[in-house]
């Protein structure tokens, strides 16, 4: 089923710019990151922005996904602002979580990005219990969980799998798997090539897409959506994707894992720069328009970047304020 | 407050439980049970009983033997609004699913700087003494206590089965209820109103004067047997405390109390090393120092697992004899 998704222009446009909202969001956190002005960890999506966009333009209000440690591109691409955003990756009081925990754990309930997880596949049964809501209230909302080939060695993916398809949930199962685990690669975690295969063993249909190919995604997305918000239940997708930095922070490679031959390949399969690309070729946006969503993306968040730099820390009586819900 | 009128209704533990689950589900729609063989079967403890043929199976579900996974979809049915009161059918089992407690439920306000909230509620069967053995007998509070963000219930009486299971479930917060197995069946006093007992304040269970006994879930019994049996005997006179809830503890009503009575015994049936009873001894010695008579004991287990063969458990666990006896030798100052 390896069709594409073939947009109007103004989708098509909206698809551009929001993964080149992610890219240079997580290229400028990057640096700030190398310049020691992010505390802590951070796992930049870049390369990977093709399957946030592909499936977030497929939900609407009422939907949520949850998210993993690499998880600003969701946040992004479900709408986030990117000062709250670059407010909690410094750590101030106006970020999304108050500067309380960081780069890993973005949320906003708002838009229904229910948060980004520092525990590997601890996000997945999240997105059940979205889903089981949805079908509480009886609307026909869906909730997508993301996660890496990696999460898909660990328990609570198959509990999740099999009991969102045991309870017929409406779920989508996105894994983005960009073939390493950490520093190992998918080879070594596990002896199946394709994860979309292990949806058999629990009875939903589970299918491969280019996750370098943002009209791709969202043509999977939109089948597994439709068929999870008419109530056939959950359904796993495989995205396969690369990242182009290390798994934490930008270059902290103690040892080379991989080839610069493979990430080469990669990047020559570019999300955005094939997408232009097409979009040129469609005469649906040329070079110069494409540069200038560049050039105005790059504005939005330098100054994103420079308002949350001017934001003050988290006060002392905040460490005790949320650590108990009130009423 | 209960009406008068109805005091003398009795209930067994396990039934007033249910109850109390019952009535706010009658009231909140967005209240829902999930686990295993919690709604076909009513619960293996009957704890469930009779909640699928009045709520149906929208919100009475069965689950696959997948703690993780559906005490997360609680977390995330939690976060989107509703209460879910999801069961670990034993306590001994909270291994298989502790991330989605201690990481993901007990974090989410915080981690959200507060716009998130998960109001679950996590029901278990926790405590010894009915030979199920070394994995099926044990008391964890003290793991769960330890973590911001949470709170742990721990209920003694029928009375505070159906109390604090209500308030565990309309708390914004998550909240483990620990019924105690050997309570399961016994009797006491339950209204038939909703009401609730607030989580973090203690009871009082018996006035005493010489040695106040700060008891955990099953043994609040055995240390009102032991005063009852000292009153009788001319031993001291014991104040029995029931905590309650372990996490928020109500320290303020044990230090009163140690404060007059100048000595104190911490009774649990989880092992000594590291349990709550340590947390309170310590507690007591930094705040009370001056008004202690004697050091602060705690009986607790032995630091071994919990054994099968009920001769060898019936001697594991603390009882009225060993609180009575330990009560009378510190009055005695004949502690080693």
């Amino acid at each position: 089923m390896a069709d594409r998704y073939v947009p109007t222009i103004d989708q098509a446009r909206s698809l551009h710019r929001q993964m080149i909202r992610i890219r240079l969001f997580e290229e400028h956190a990057g640096a700030l990151a190398e310049a020691g002005k992010i505390p802590g960890f951070i796992h930049l999506y870049v390369g990977q922005e093709a399957i946030a966009v592909g499936v977030a333009d497929n939900l609407r209000t009422g939907d949520a996904v949850t998210s993993h440690h690499r998880g600003h591109g969701h946040a992004i691409a479900m709408g986030a602002d990117l000062r709250a955003m670059y407010s909690e990756l410094l750590g101030r009081r106006t970020g999304y979580c108050k500067g309380l925990s960081g780069s890993m754990h973005v949320s906003d309930s708002s838009i229904g990005m229910l948060g980004a997880n520092g525990i590997v596949g601890a996000g997945i049964p999240h997105a059940l219990g979205a889903a089981f809501h949805a079908r509480y209230r009886g609307n026909d909302s869906v909730a997508v969980a993301f996660f890496g080939d990696g999460a898909t060695n660990i328990g609570v993916f198959h509990e999740s799998a099999n009991l969102a398809a045991v309870l017929g949930l409406p779920v989508i199962f996105v894994c983005e798997n960009n073939g390493y685990a950490e520093f190992s690669p998918q080879s070594s975690q596990s002896l199946i090539a394709d994860v979309a295969d292990r949806a058999a063993s629990y009875g939903m249909p589970g299918e491969v897409v280019d996750g370098m190919d943002v009209c791709a995604v969202h043509a999977a997305a939109q089948r597994a959506i439709a068929r999870a918000r008419e109530g056939d239940g959950p359904m796993l997708l495989e995205a396969k994707t690369y990242r182009y930095y290390d798994h934490q922070g930008v270059k902290g490679l103690r040892k080379s894992y991989r080839s610069e031959e493979e990430v080469e390949q990669w990047r020559n399969r570019d999300p955005i720069s094939s997408f232009e690309a097409w979009l040129d070729t469609e005469a649906l946006l040329d070079h110069g328009e494409a540069a200038s969503v560049w050039a105005e993306v790059a504005e939005e968040v330098q100054s994103a970047a420079s308002f949350a730099d001017a934001q003050p820390e988290p006060d002392a009586a905040d460490l005790m304020a949320y650590v108990y819900a009130g009423g | 407050m209960p009406a008068a009128s109805d005091s003398s209704r009795e209930l067994t533990y396990v039934r007033a439980f249910n109850e109390g689950l019952r009535q706010v589900m009658r009231e909140d729609d967005d209240v829902f049970v999930i686990g295993e063989d919690v709604a076909g079967y009513g619960g293996v403890f009957n704890a469930f009983q009779g909640l699928l043929d009045e709520f149906g199976e929208r919100r009475v579900v069965d689950t696959p033997i997948s703690e993780m996974g559906f005490i997360g979809l609680g977390v995330g049915a939690a976060i989107r609004g509703l209460r879910p009161v999801c069961d670990l059918m034993f306590f001994d089992f909270l291994g298989v699913a502790l991330d989605q407690i201690f990481n993901q439920a007990a974090k989410l306000h915080f981690m959200s700087g507060g716009s998130m909230s998960v109001p679950l509620t996590l029901t278990t069967a926790g405590g010894g003494g009915v030979s199920a053995g070394p994995q099926h007998s044990q008391s964890l509070e003290a793991w769960l206590a330890h973590v911001p963000g949470l709170k742990v219930a721990m209920p003694a009486t029928p009375y505070d089965a159906k109390g604090l299971g209500v308030a565990a479930i309309r708390d914004n917060n998550p909240t483990v209820v620990v019924l105690s197995k050997q309570l399961l069946g016994r009797r006491g006093p339950v209204p038939e109103d909703l009401y609730e007992v607030p989580l973090g304040e203690a009871h009082t269970a018996r006035a005493g004067d010489d040695v106040t006994v700060i008891a955990i879930s099953r043994m609040v019994g055995e240390a009102l047997a032991a005063a009852a049996d000292l009153a009788e005997r001319g031993g001291p006179s014991l104040e029995v405390i029931d905590v309650r809830t372990v996490q928020p503890l109500d320290s303020a009503t044990i230090l009163e109390s140690v404060r007059r009575t100048n000595r104190a015994i911490v009774v649990h049936e989880a092992v000594t090393f590291g349990g709550v009873g340590a947390e309170i001894a310590a507690q007591i010695q930094e705040l009370a120092f001056d008004y202690l008579d004697a050091p602060v004991i705690r009986l607790a287990s032995p630091f071994a697992p919990v054994p099968f063969s009920p001769g060898l458990e019936a001697v594991y666990f603390p009882n009225a004899g060993t609180i009575a006896e330990a009560a009378t030798r510190l009055v005695q100052r004949t502690f080693a």
